[in-house]
Formats: C-alpha cells, sequence, structure tokens
C-alpha cells in the first residue's frame, strides 16, 4: 500500500481543486515495572489514511482505515461532499496554494546499537525498581520505557511525495517517597520529560541505575525538608521545568489559530494580537525563541508539516521582540502574519492544525555558577508536576518536584512542594539571566492537548537555566 | 462530478452493524487458535463520526473519520502481554492483523517475568446493548447549525455518529453495547471576546431545541456584555458553581482520587478520608450506570454494579477497584476500569432551589466554568485553575457585574468540607465532549454548588 499510495490517484475520480492522501503508520511498545512486577508490555499497531480534499475554496475530510481501493473512493466522495455541503460557509476561501508540491524524506537520527532485547528491557526497568528503593520510606517505584516507530507518507495531485520516518523513544523512573501523612514523589525530570527521537540505547546500565538512585535519595530527602516559603523572589528555573514555562506562557500564546479563534470553544485564545507580530515586547532581551524543527534527536524534529511545507529553523522571538507566529501556511493566509511549517496531525484520523514542534530558548552567556552567585535570596526549582493557565494563557500557575534555597549566592536548603503563580505579559520581562551552552538541556513531551476534534501531539522543547526576578512562589497545603 | 457507480460511505449505525458480527468471528478465530495455558480478552472501541469545527458561525474544518481498535490480552501461565491492532470491519484484513499480533505476543510471552497479579478472563455473563439515534445527515449538518447563528460568533464542534465498545473473551463471555449520539459543545462570543458556553448532546437531533437553546445563550451574551468588568481582588468569597464548573472539579477525582491503587500508593487526596477525614455530610458521590450513557462493561468484559457509592454524606465508602488491584491487595474488586476513574458519575442534588441560587449566594462570585484544572497538591486535595465564560460579582442577591477571570486555589476538603454551604435540588447532565483517540460517550450529573470562602490567588 505505502509504495502505491500514488497509484491510488489513478482510480480516484474526483472533481476536485486538489486531492491529498495521507498514510499513517505507527508502531509502539510499551513497558512498565512497578515494584518490581511488570506492569504492563504493551504493543499497538495502527495505520490508516486520511483523504483531503478541496472543492469551492473549502477542505472536506475522510479517514479511513479500511485500505482497500473501494473503501479510499467512499472515503474520497465523502470527503468531497463535505467540501461542498460546507462551502458556503467556509472560514475562508482557500485555493490550491496552501497545498504546494514538495518531494522530500526525512528520517530520525539512527542508532549505532541495536535497541536492548524484550528480556534485557524489563530486567533492566527492574533494577532501576531496586535501585530507586533506597529506604523504606519508598512506598512506590516504577520504571518504564515506550518506543515509537511512525511513518507519514504524504502524496497529492499536484504532485507531493513526502516521505518521513520517526523513531522515538521515552523512558521515566520515579519514586514515591511516604512519612507519616507526608508524600512526596521525584522522577526522571517530570513525567515523560526524556522523550526524544532516536532509540533506547541512551539506557545504559550504569547510567540507568546511577540516576535511579538519585531520585529515590531526593525523594527521600523532600520528606524532612521544608515546606517552598511563600514570598515574593528570584526564581530560577532548570532546564526541565522551563520546558513547560516556555510550552505554556509562550507556545501556546503564539499559535496563530487561537489568535484566529479556533480554539476558543476549547483551548482557548491568547493574549497576543495579530497587530503584536513585529512590535510587542514579549520579554527582556535575553529572551530568543526559536521554532526549530531541525535540533537531531528533539523530540519534534521534522522535514516537512503534515501538508508538505518545508520545515526551517526561524526566531518567534528575537531579542524579546515578537517577530513571528506558530502559524501554519492556512493561518498565514488567513492573518497576514509571517509563520512556520506546523500544519501537523496527531493520528490518520485527524486533520492537519498549528502545533508547535521544537519550541526552544536559546543559550545565554551566563554559567550556572554565575546565575546562582548572583541572587542574594531566591528559590531555584526542578521538574514539573503541576501545570494550569488561563484560556488567554496569561495568569499561569506551575509547581515543581523539588526545589533548593538560594541564599548569599548558594544553593542551600531543599524545599519541598515549590509553586510559583505569574502572568505571562510580564513574567518574561522579569528574565535577568539566562544560562550559557553548558546548562542547556533537551527534552520533550509526548502530551500537549489541543484541537476541535481533540488532539494530543509530541512537541520538544530545549532550555537554559533561567533565572526570573519578583515571582511569587510558594508551597504545599501542608 | 463524482466517480459512478461509487456509494458513499454509511454513516452512524449502519455504519457499524455488520462490525458485531466481525467482531464475534474475530475473537472466535483468535481463540480457536489458542494452546492449552493460553487465555485471550479482546477489546473493540470504535466509532463512525462526523466532525463540523466552527469558528465564527462559519465552518473551519469539516470531516467524518471510521476507525475501530482491538486490544487482545494474551495470558500464559503467569505471564501475560497486549497487542492493539486496528479494526476495519474488513474479515479479511481484520483477521490478518490480529493473528499478526497474536504471533507477536506468543514470541514475547517467554522472555517477561511472571506476574504476580495477572487477571484470568472469567465468563460472567454477557450482554448487548444497541441505542439507536436520530441525527442529522453529515451534508446537513452546516446548514442546520449556522443558518440560524449568522447575527452571533458561534463557535465550537459537532461531533455525531456511532460508537461502539465492545469485549469477548476465552471463557466465552461476550459483550456489546453500540450507540447513536451527537454532541454540540459551543461557545456564543462578544465583541468583547466575553462568552457563553453551552453544549447540547443526545440520540435525537431536534432543531428548535437547539435554536431555542442558541437563543438563551444569545440573551445571557447579552446580559454579559451590558455591563463594565469588574476586577476582583484575590481573596476568599462565597461562591456558587454552576454544574458545568462542578463538572471540571468532578473530572479530578478521576486523575487518582478515587482510584484503589491511588491511595494505596500514596497519590490519592482522599487517603485522609481513612485516617478519619471527612467531607460535608451534603456531598455524595456516585458511580451511576443507571442512565445508560455508557456500557457497565469494563474492558475485561467485567460488569459494574448499577449503582456505585463512592462518597456517601461526606464519607468514603468505596474506592474503584479493579481486579488486578483487588489481587494485589487481598481485597474485593468492584469491576472498575483499569485506570479505576469515574465512568458515569453522579453528585447528589440538595435541597437549593435555583430560584433561591443568587439570593442565598448573597454576596460573592456566581462561576458558571472552570478551565484547565490540576492538582496543585495532589495528596493535599488542593486543586487550582481558572474562572472562565459568564462569571458574575453578586450582590444583595442580584447579579452587579461580569468578573475578570480570577485564579482559584482550595482543597476540596474545604470547598466540598465544612465550607460547603448546599447543593441545588435538580441535577444537570453534562456531556463529555472529549475526542482524544476516540469520541468519548456519557458525562456528569450533578448539581450546583454554593460554597463558603472559595480561595482566588490571582
Amino acid at each position: 500500500m505505502d509504495q502505491n499510495l500514488s497509484k491510488c490517484f489513478d482510480y480516484l475520480d474526483i472533481d476536485a481543486d486538489w486531492v491529498g492522501l495521507r498514510l499513517i503508520t505507527e508502531k509502539s511498545t510499551s513497558r512498565s515495572v512497578r515494584d518490581g512486577n511488570p506492569e504492563s508490555n504493551s504493543h499497538s499497531r495502527d495505520r490508516g489514511l486520511m483523504i483531503e480534499v478541496l472543492a469551492n475554496g473549502q477542505f472536506g475530510y475522510a479517514a479511513t482505515n479500511r485500505l482497500t481501493s473501494e473503501s479510499i473512493q467512499a472515503a474520497a466522495v465523502r470527503a468531497h461532499r463535505q467540501a461542498i455541503a460546507t462551502s458556503r460557509w467556509a472560514v475562508y476561501k482557500f485555493s490550491a496554494d496552501v497545498r504546494p508540491k514538495a518531494v522530500g524524506t526525512y528520517q530520525s537520527p539512527q542508532s549505532a546499537r541495536d535497541d536492548l532485547s524484550v528480556a534485557d528491557t524489563v530486567g533492566l526497568l527492574r533494577q532501576a525498581c531496586d535501585s530507586l528503593k533506597v529506604s523504606d520510606k519508598i512506598i512506590r517505584t516504577g520504571a518504564s520505557v515506550r518506543t515509537i516507530e511512525t511513518e507519514h507518507h504524504f502524496v497529492s495531485s499536484n504532485g507531493s511525495d513526502v516521505h518521513q520516518q520517526f523513531r522515538i523513544a521515552a523512558s521515566n523512573f520515579s519514586a514515591t517517597a511516604q512519612d507519616g501523612t507526608i508524600t512526596q514523589q521525584r522522577s526522571d525530570h517530570g513525567y515523560s520529560a526524556r522523550s526524544h527521537q532516536g532509540s533506547l540505547d541512551a539506557l545504559s546500565e550504569a547510567d540507568v541505575l546511577a540516576r535511579a538512585k538519585r531520585i529515590g535519595k531526593q525523594a527521600v530527602e523532600l520528606l524532612d525538608a521544608e515546606e517552598c516559603p511563600d514570598t515574593c523572589t528570584t526564581l530560577v528555573l532548570a532546564p526541565d521545568q522551563m520546558m513547560l514555562q516556555l510550552h505554556e506562557s509562550v507556545g501556546h500564546p503564539l499559535e496563530l489559530d487561537r489568535i484566529l479563534g479556533d480554539e476558543r470553544n476549547y483551548a482557548g485564545s491568547s493574549f497576543v494580537k495579530l497587530s503584536d507580530f513585529g512590535s510587542l515586547v514579549y520579554g527582556s532581551s535575553l529572551m530568543n525563541i526559536t521554532f526549530d524543527p531541525s535540533v537531531s534527536g528533539e523530540l519534534a524534529s521534522y522535514g516537512f508539516d503534515d501538508v508538505g511545507i518545508p520545515a526551517t529553523r526561524e526566531f518567534l522571538i528575537e531579542n524579546g521582540l515578537l517577530k513571528r507566529g506558530l502559524g501554519s501556511i492556512e493561518s498565514q493566509q488567513r492573518s497576514r502574519v509571517p509563520g512556520v511549517a506546523n500544519s501537523r496531525v496527531c493520528s490518520w484520523n485527524r486533520p492537519p492544525i498549528d502545533r508547535m514542534a521544537n519550541i526552544n530558548l536559546e543559550p545565554g552567556e551566563s554559567s550556572f555558577d554565575d546565575i546562582i552567585g548572583s541572587i542574594e535570596s531566591g528559590v531555584y526549582m526542578e521538574a514539573n508536576r503541576s501545570w494550569s493557565i488561563d484560556d488567554y494563557r496569561n495568569k499561569f500557575q506551575f509547581g515543581c518536584e523539588y526545589g533548593r534555597l538560594i541564599e548569599n549566592g548558594k544553593l542551600t536548603k531543599i524545599v519541598r512542594n515549590p509553586n510559583y503563580r505569574g502572568i505571562s505579559s510580564s513574567f518574561w520581562r522579569s528574565l535577568v539571566k539566562v544560562g550559557d551552552a553548558s546548562t542547556f538541556q533537551v527534552f520533550g513531551t509526548p502530551n500537549c492537548g489541543k484541537g476541535e476534534p481533540n488532539q494530543v501531539i509530541r512537541v520538544g522543547h530545549a532550555s537554559p537555566v533561567c533565572a526570573f526576578e519578583n515571582v511569587e512562589v510558594f508551597g504545599g497545603a501542608g | 462530478m463524482i466517480v459512478q457507480g461509487v456509494a458513499p460511505e454509511k454513516f452512524g449505525l449502519t455504519a457499524v452493524d455488520g462490525w458485531e458480527e466481525e467482531f464475534n468471528g474475530l475473537c472466535d478465530s483468535a481463540i480457536a487458535t489458542l494452546k492449552p495455558n493460553e487465555h485471550l480478552s479482546l477489546e473493540l472501541s470504535g466509532e463512525s463520526t462526523q466532525f463540523t469545527r466552527l469558528n465564527n458561525s462559519k465552518v473551519r474544518q469539516s470531516g467524518t473519520v471510521a476507525a475501530g481498535y482491538v486490544s487482545m490480552q494474551l495470558i500464559d501461565g503467569d505471564r501475560t502481554a497486549t497487542m492493539t491492532v486496528p479494526f476495519t470491519g474488513d474479515r479479511d484484513l481484520d483477521r490478518a492483523a490480529a493473528m499478526d499480533g497474536l504471533d507477536d505476543l506468543r514470541r514475547e510471552l517467554p522472555q517477561l517475568p511472571a506476574d504476580p497479579y495477572v487477571v484470568m478472563p472469567e465468563n460472567l455473563g454477557s450482554s448487548r446493548d444497541r441505542h439507536s439515534g436520530k441525527l442529522l445527515d453529515p451534508d446537513q449538518v452546516a446548514d442546520a447549525l449556522l443558518t440560524s447563528v449568522q447575527d452571533i460568533d458561534f463557535t465550537g464542534i459537532y461531533a455525531s455518529g456511532a460508537v461502539v465498545r465492545a469485549t469477548g473473551n476465552s471463557a466465552g463471555q461476550r459483550h456489546w453495547f453500540a450507540t447513536e449520539t451527537f454532541d454540540l459543545d459551543y461557545s456564543v462570543i462578544g465583541a468583547s471576546e466575553r462568552a457563553v458556553k453551552g453544549a447540547l448532546a443526545g440520540q435525537a437531533w431536534d432543531q428548535e431545541k437547539f435554536e431555542r437553546q442558541v437563543g438563551r445563550s444569545r440573551s445571557q451574551l447579552i446580559t454579559l456584555e451590558s455591563q463594565p468588568f469588574k476586577k476582583i481582588k484575590p481573596g476568599q468569597y462565597r461562591t456558587y458553581l454552576a454544574p458545568a464548573a462542578v463538572t471540571e472539579i468532578v473530572f479530578m477525582f478521576s486523575w487518582g482520587a478515587v482510584s484503589e491503587a491511588s491511595v494505596r500508593q500514596g497519590e490519592s487526596p482522599l487517603a485522609k478520608m481513612r485516617d478519619g477525614r471527612s467531607l460535608s455530610h451534603h456531598f455524595t458521590l456516585v458511580e451511576d450506570f443507571t442512565q445508560g450513557t455508557v456500557p457497565r462493561f469494563n474492558s475485561l468484559g467485567e460488569v459494574s454494579a448499577a449503582e456505585v457509592p463512592i462518597i456517601v454524606e461526606g464519607e468514603l465508602r468505596n474506592t474503584l477497584v479493579s481486579t488486578r488491584t483487588a489481587k494485589e491487595y487481598g481485597i474485593q474488586g468492584n469491576a472498575a476500569s483499569d485506570w479505576e476513574g469515574l465512568r458515569s458519575p453522579r453528585i447528589a442534588s440538595g435541597t437549593l432551589a435555583e430560584a433561591d441560587i443568587l439570593k442565598e449566594l448573597d454576596c460573592g462570585l456566581y462561576l458558571s466554568n472552570l478551565h484547565y484544572l490540576n492538582w496543585s497538591d495532589q495528596p493535599g486535595g488542593r486543586i487550582t485553575g481558572m474562572t472562565r465564560y459568564a462569571c458574575f460579582w453578586v450582590e444583595n442577591g442580584e447579579i452587579q457585574a461580569p468578573i475578570q477571570d480570577l485564579r482559584f486555589d482550595d482543597s476540596l476538603y474545604n470547598f466540598f468540607g465544612p465550607n460547603l454551604v448546599a447543593l441545588t435540588d435538580s441535577a444537570e447532565f453534562v456531556p463529555d465532549p472529549d475526542t482524544y483517540e476516540e469520541r468519548s460517550i456519557g458525562g456528569v450529573t450533578t448539581p450546583g454548588v454554593l460554597t463558603n470562602d472559595f480561595t482566588f490567588t490571582l
């Protein structure tokens, strides 16, 4: 079927302005072990086709996993009927200009080694549980890995033929510690943060077990830690929390489809207006944000978006100034704002919408020691555990797993339940230090939700350590 | 215009009517291959859905999705693994995919360690439910929805069609549940960007009912837009949470709260209730399948009691216990899903008459909807989130002004505990519009809640 996808045009007889076929094949394997016992070993195979038809200036779509010529023809008819039936109500009259011909390939970085065998993988997860349990106060240990192989093959009536192969690996290790009424959890940089393109070959036994031991030890340390103080202070965020900060308060607000109103009934709108592009000072002059699908191994790297637009690195915010939106070719036409190649789908059965891909904060010039050393009083936080933000992506509250006080230029006491809150539009202007390349780390999340019908998609975020002034921080319920 | 002789795809239950025979046949074929020590459970989840996405009373995107998946859990002795493959309704394609999947599982099982909590399939009886509806023709949806709303900004999603859930196992048990429903989730948005949220769901589309409801939303928006925003300072306020707002909090109970595994493993805020904490005696939460909007069977085909009381008059009566959790901790299960979340929750009504809500609220906040909730301290039971849509400041029992959105951060042990003043005397069914991976069915049945000193922080 895959090799013959273009041949579907031999028998499809649709009187349309443009027709596109997107075949997506995905194989995934998830393994998890809890407290040394297998919790799940599951595999998934998925394969299906989305047909998009442009007629009377409107796209209609039909998705089917029944890949017979008869079913594909019937789906094409349905897509065409949808386009015709809704064209008089179209938000915007599109032409085939938004589906220019594209030909090319992309492949995730390949591993020099084979992945571990099934028995070795599960064996390593069980060993990790042993390492996580550093004390009797650890009441739960968890270790999991996931691998995904996805192929997106896109062809169109105007000659597009784009074939992309993604290989994704993710791991997580966590420990829950309890002492009386106090419970604390620590994980490997936050749930699913270690998600990247490539294979599981990063799972070397020595590294995994050392990480697991550190996670378990820190979970126990948090039991005896003081609550994070309630105060307004300088906040230093590690890259594994910067990931979430970037995602919620930069990535989503810059999505052009939100600003154009498509998401107002679900994910929400944005405090950013179309007129802000090119003029809004989004953050301090240290703030440089890129849309960068070219970072090798980052979770959402790709060569083309899902309508075939070649993907290139672009500055969204440069020296604090908002320059470009996260808008696909369709949103760029609708808004007349410069965008990026981010028309993406989560599956064969969902239509393309504006998404983040890799949204990164570029490194600055401060070493970690410089940053901490410059702060008389503050709080350092690692690893996201709680997130909430308003529908305009302005008022946020985030919580982390692990905190340390900063006193007189040094990291001192551990604090538990560290949380902070702020307002996006002012928060980024309080960015006072950006770490250098030595503090830069790459993470990803497979769980970005958006769209109607809903879609959950994989995005990457990379960042150095950063410091923000005058932030409201606080602890837990006690 | 269209290729001759090709009929459009069928829609609704007619599109999936053949699936029951094919799924049962697939179960029989797969089970026939089992070796003496092997056991198999199969679960089908599928849909035939038409989606129309709306923005500003126009169509942004529309299309159809026909999708199905069969998950197969193979057990060999005390080793187990699961494979999910596409289900298309085509006998040859589906059986080939299933048999390939089983072969892969058979190659893997010897490499896995023993699972001490593996759950063997049982035959506790079979069932068959089929709920047909009367839905809009997919080609008529846009006209039906948009003709009467051209004077307003009407934005949202309409989804309709058939949803199937089914199970089968090697002990001979079979369950089939197919329903034909629509779900309209919308916002009516004003020039000032203030908005009123609405939802309409069911099995039979009623154009007059739709237009009446949108008319009410339009009137509410006029009220919302007629006054300037009032900026409320962070603090504690007497607050009325309308059913849609309460629904968002009820969803949090499924996120590591009512799960017995979560209680045992240190996540659940309800663990404190095992140590003597309680909620208000006004508060009762029941897993209630009597409305029939979702199947009573879980992914293993285990059938829940029609009603499972979770919290009764403020006391924790039951958690949701999957058979796997029951086996691990040596306790009784209650046919919960493997993720031990609520599938058909109902909050018991109280005594506050709808006409008296504003009078009883007297001075405080009326919140129609909440947005983006998360645990800010899960073991402590503290939840944060935002107000959204039509939310008002009330004084002397009268609406004074819409408010600028506020962030709340408070513990369920406060707002459903001693601070809970009253629940309204009628409950509302709030449909679940979730379409992640597949179209959800069911929803939450809840009254509104009046509570004291609800804490707002930003």
